[in-house]
């Protein structure tokens, strides 16, 4: 039986739907069977992200109606065999997703799938509760900005009311170095300390992270950039496995390394 | 018969009359001796207002006989009934006095748009995060940073203070005392309190040491029965 775990946020825009292909792909990087699950209806994403919008046929709210079947409304990754999409309606009508509903979508995916990955809506609202319903554990987004931390702990505060199997886990994403450096940013210590739960990740801001979306390739994919080694990181975190946090400075040149290497 | 003891005393002090009803005696004959005690007296025009205290002794009332004694005493008189007091309460009043004098110890984090209430004091094990609310009727312990609201006195006590491990909050208010965090950036104070200062007539921080000369510390219950 597979386990389902929704990115939420709160706040808008800090990444959800980044994080959901990025932990996506990368989990499935290493041979996992992953589904992900776009649940914000009438703003859907995840699945420009992945490349995939051109094959979509049905979608989550086709699949509650009943006019096709789960299986139908599923979407296979180009990359990978095990990689499904079970993309957000765009037109129809948000009042469609019950709590109920998305429940017996995610038991039914956990019978195939490894892992459920749940990209919800921001704000705390009726997709929000649909988002979390058949999660088994939350993955929380925030940005080093005090109204997105202050979301967060909201979400956090929402989601420690359901009995999950574990205290949400987070992710600050958009880490600028130098910035939190000169205390322009809040810093990642005093962000754990307010929010009380496990860091599972940081990810830094990068130019490359907009480039790799607007291509439809997760950055997950193409290991030479910092934020995708973050993000698999994340993702062996998720299969329990103890990975430090990695430093966030600049990546040393490559004659340092060589040097560092030969210890001259 | 046995008419030993009159069903209505009235005795007159300096501050008032004071009314005492036998305990004894039913209803009804309270309700017609009372009349006919009072129509015999009758009131003058431009007399001042007569404070009247009423003494129950073992009786309870229901709401709706306390209303029919009271209509009955400031009706046809220039009497205004300034207590009704009874050596007796409800048990479900008597609950609501020991809900409201227990100190209730919560152990979490009050996140943002979280409410935390206590009937009585409050012990919070765990902060108060920004956007995050503690209310009390009584007094505030927070074992913890305070970094939203606090709201002690909830009921108008404005001898109830908040005290906490690390204060940077948001607003502290007490009873309908209300003062907020400094527009700019400042650091917070460990180990200290919020209670109103009847000299500067508003809510001043200070170190909890104040507080064993500030306020008596008596026990929740205590200050219960003298609020009445
Ligand atoms: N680490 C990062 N570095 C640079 N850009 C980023 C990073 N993470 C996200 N972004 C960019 O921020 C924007 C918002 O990201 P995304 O759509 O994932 O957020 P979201 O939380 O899903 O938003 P919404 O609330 O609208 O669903 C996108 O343009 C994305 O490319
Ligand atoms: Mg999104």
């Amino acid at each position: 039986m597979g386990e389902a775990i929704v990115i939420t946020s709160g706040k808008g825009g800090v990444g959800k739907t980044t994080t959901s292909a990025n932990i996506g792909t990368s989990l499935a990087l290493m041979d996992k069977k992953v589904c992900l699950i776009d649940t914000d209806i009438g703003l859907r994403n995840l699945d420009v992200i992945m490349g995939l919008e051109n094959r979509i046929i049905y979608d989550i709210v086709d699949v509650i109606q009943g006019r096709c079947k789960l299986q139908q409304a599923l979407i296979k990754d180009k990359r990978f065999d095990y990689l499904s999409l079970l993309p957000a309606a765009q037109t129809s009508d948000k009042s469609a997703v019950t709590t109920d509903g998305m429940k017996e979508i995610v038991t039914e995916l956990k019978q195939e799938y490894d892992y459920i990955i749940i990209d919800c809506p921001a704000g705390i609202e009726q997709g929000f509760q649909n988002a979390i319903a058949g999660a088994d554990r939350a993955i929380v987004v925030t940005t080093p900005e005090n109204s997105s931390v202050r979301d967060a702990d909201r979400i956090i505060g929402l989601i420690e009311k359901k009995d999950m199997l574990e205290p949400p886990r987070l992710i600050i994403n958009r880490i600028r170095n130098q910035m939190m450096k000169n205390g322009d940013m809040l810093d990642i210590d005093d962000i754990v300390q307010l929010l009380a739960i496990d860091l599972i990740g940081i990810v830094a801001d990068s130019e490359e992270m907009i480039k790799a979306s607007n291509k439809g390739e997760p950055i997950a994919l193409h290991p030479h950039f910092k934020a995708s080694i973050s993000y698999r990181n994340i993702a062996r975190r998720i299969l329990g496995e103890t990975v430090p946090l990695q430093s966030l400075e600049e990546e040393k040149s490559f004659m340092q390394k060589v040097k560092a290497f030969f210890k001259i | 018969m046995q008419e030993t003891k009159p069903t209505i005393t009235i005795k007159g002090t300096r501050d008032g009359l004071i009314l005492f009803i036998d305990e004894n005696s039913s209803f009804e004959e309270i309700v017609q001796d009372l009349t006919k005690k009072l129509d015999a007296s009758s009131p003058q025009k431009e007399e001042p207002v007569v404070s009247v205290k009423v003494k129950l002794g073992h009786r309870y009332l229901a709401e709706e006989q306390r209303r029919q004694l009271k209509k009955i005493i400031e009706e046809k008189n220039r009497f205004q009934i300034e207590a009704m007091e009874s050596e007796v309460i409800p048990i479900k009043d008597a609950k609501t006095w020991l809900d409201q004098s227990k100190l209730q110890v919560v152990n979490q984090i009050v996140r943002s748009g979280q409410v935390l209430e206590a009937k009585g004091d409050l012990l919070l094990i765990g902060d108060v995060n920004p956007g995050g609310r503690v209310r009390a009727r009584g007094n505030i312990y927070i074992m913890g940073n305070l970094l939203g609201i606090a709201h002690a006195g909830i009921e108008g006590d404005q001898e109830a203070f908040i005290a906490a491990s690390y204060m940077k909050p948001a607003q502290l208010r007490i009873a309908e005392y209300i003062s907020r965090a400094p527009d700019y950036e400042a650091d917070g104070v460990y180990m200290e309190c919020g209670i109103i200062d009847p000299d500067q007539n508003k809510i001043v921080i200070d170190s909890i040491k104040i507080l064993s000369k500030q306020r008596k510390v008596i026990s929740a219950f205590e200050r219960r029965m003298n609020n009445g």
